[in-house]
């Protein structure tokens, strides 16, 4: 499913009903994550609102041709996660989305979000004991110390999707 | 215009640093060197997508159902307005990273050193207490005596260079040091040196005048 276009009917249009749709699939999840993540369910609960509410007010951020928009939502729970729960700041690199927007080119975003796809089909078909460690990892079960990145999956094409955008935002800005 | 960066953080880091499991010193450390590298902020991007993949793979029991007035209740918050800080504008050539400076309050001229001896100064920056990160300055052409490592500690190059038995360490380079390493690094003579360095072991602030010389030979 293509939630990009979801985001951009928030991004232009404010529309509810789209952002209604997004907020089934997503809250549920983002709740889900963060009582994995050892949150009780009525903090994880509101967590999750002030995730779905930072999605509609960020909307103009999201670039499709950088990240799923289930990865976008993921780093706004993660960090949301990290201020509440380890109640620590979280440095954030340059932003380099200052730059003149460019509308990604729409073969950009069909290629990113079809390799977010075989990387979720990927993690799908890995080992349980394998997969296991891995959500380990981003549930927060695993000190840093304890992550051994050796995840067994096909991050190199996507990584070199996500550098092509970054050269166009850097040839953007210039 | 950029450095090429030959020294990169690894996986593992870039990888906890997504997962969110890294002490806010060490997040300080990935968040400048991504700023500077775009080789490993694509990495990182990468891990975010994994992150991504393990939030839509989330099903079944582990979906948490919400209290009914759920959507109401964020329509009602996005009524309210965003709540979100005003991004400072980005700043052209500066030594310091954005993610630095905000913990700095400026670029280089608002770094409030204290001397540490042989014209070595430091700036310790406030992060969470289960790792440390501070700023040093080595003056050009200035020998640290060959030291060993305690748990992991990273150092980033910002200004000038370094250089070991085994390698040249200029701007946006990574060293990344585990207790079994040991080394004479020098600073390069043709400029001072300024650099970020992260470790896992809390500082021990009381303890601060006595131990403030072995511990800055420990980069
Ligand atoms: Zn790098
Ligand atoms: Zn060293």
């Amino acid at each position: 499913m293509l939630w990009v276009e979801h985001v951009a009917r928030i991004r232009d249009h404010k529309d509810t009903q789209a952002f209604a749709e997004l907020f089934d699939h997503f809250a549920p999840r983002v709740k889900g994550f963060l009582m994995k993540s050892g949150a009780d369910a009525s903090l994880a609960e509101e967590c999750s609102q002030d995730v779905m509410a930072a999605l509609w007010n960020k909307a103009h951020q999201f670039d499709p041709a950088r990240a799923s928009v289930a990865t976008w939502i993921f780093t706004i729970a993660r960090n949301r996660k990290i201020d509440l729960l380890r109640r620590q700041r979280r440095p954030e690199p340059e932003d380099l989305t200052w730059g003149p927007e460019e509308e990604p080119d729409q073969a950009d975003v069909l290629t990113l979000q079809q390799e977010t796809e075989a990387l979720g089909a990927a993690l799908a078909n890995l080992p349980d004991a394998q997969r296991e460690l891995i959500e380990k990892a981003y549930f927060g079960d695993l000190t840093h110390s304890e992550i051994a990145a050796e995840t067994g999956l096909p991050l190199g094409t996507i990584k070199s999707r996500i550098r092509l955008a970054l050269d166009r935002l850097r040839h953007a800005m210039k | 215009m950029r450095n090429e960066i030959k020294h990169h953080l690894n996986d593992s880091i870039l990888m906890a640093y997504a997962a969110g499991a890294l002490p806010e010193a060490f997040s300080l450390m990935v968040a400048s060197h991504l700023s500077l590298c775009d080789t490993c902020r694509a990495q990182a991007e990468s891990f975010d997508a994994l992150g991504g993949e393990v939030l839509e793979s989330i099903d079944g029991v582990d979906i948490a159902s919400l209290r009914p007035e759920s959507f109401e209740a964020t329509l009602a918050l996005i009524a309210g307005g965003p709540v979100e800080k005003p991004q400072p504008a980005p700043m052209t050539c500066s030594v310091l990273p954005q993610p630095l400076r905000d913990y700095v309050g400026g670029d280089l001229d608002a770094i409030r050193w204290t001397p540490v001896g042989m014209g070595v100064k430091q700036a310790i920056l406030p992060t969470s207490k289960d790792a440390s990160a501070r700023l040093l300055f080595i003056p050009a052409g200035t020998a640290m005596p060959d030291h060993g490592h305690h748990g992991t500690e990273i150092t980033m190059v910002l200004q000038g260079a370094f250089q070991d038995e085994d390698d040249y360490f200029a701007r946006g380079d990574v060293e990344i040091a585990d207790s079994d390493m040991h080394h004479t690094p020098v600073a390069d003579i043709h400029e001072d040196c300024i650099c970020l360095a992260v470790a896992d072991a809390p500082l021990q602030f009381d303890r601060l005048i006595p131990k403030i010389a072995q511990r800055f030979l420990r980069i």
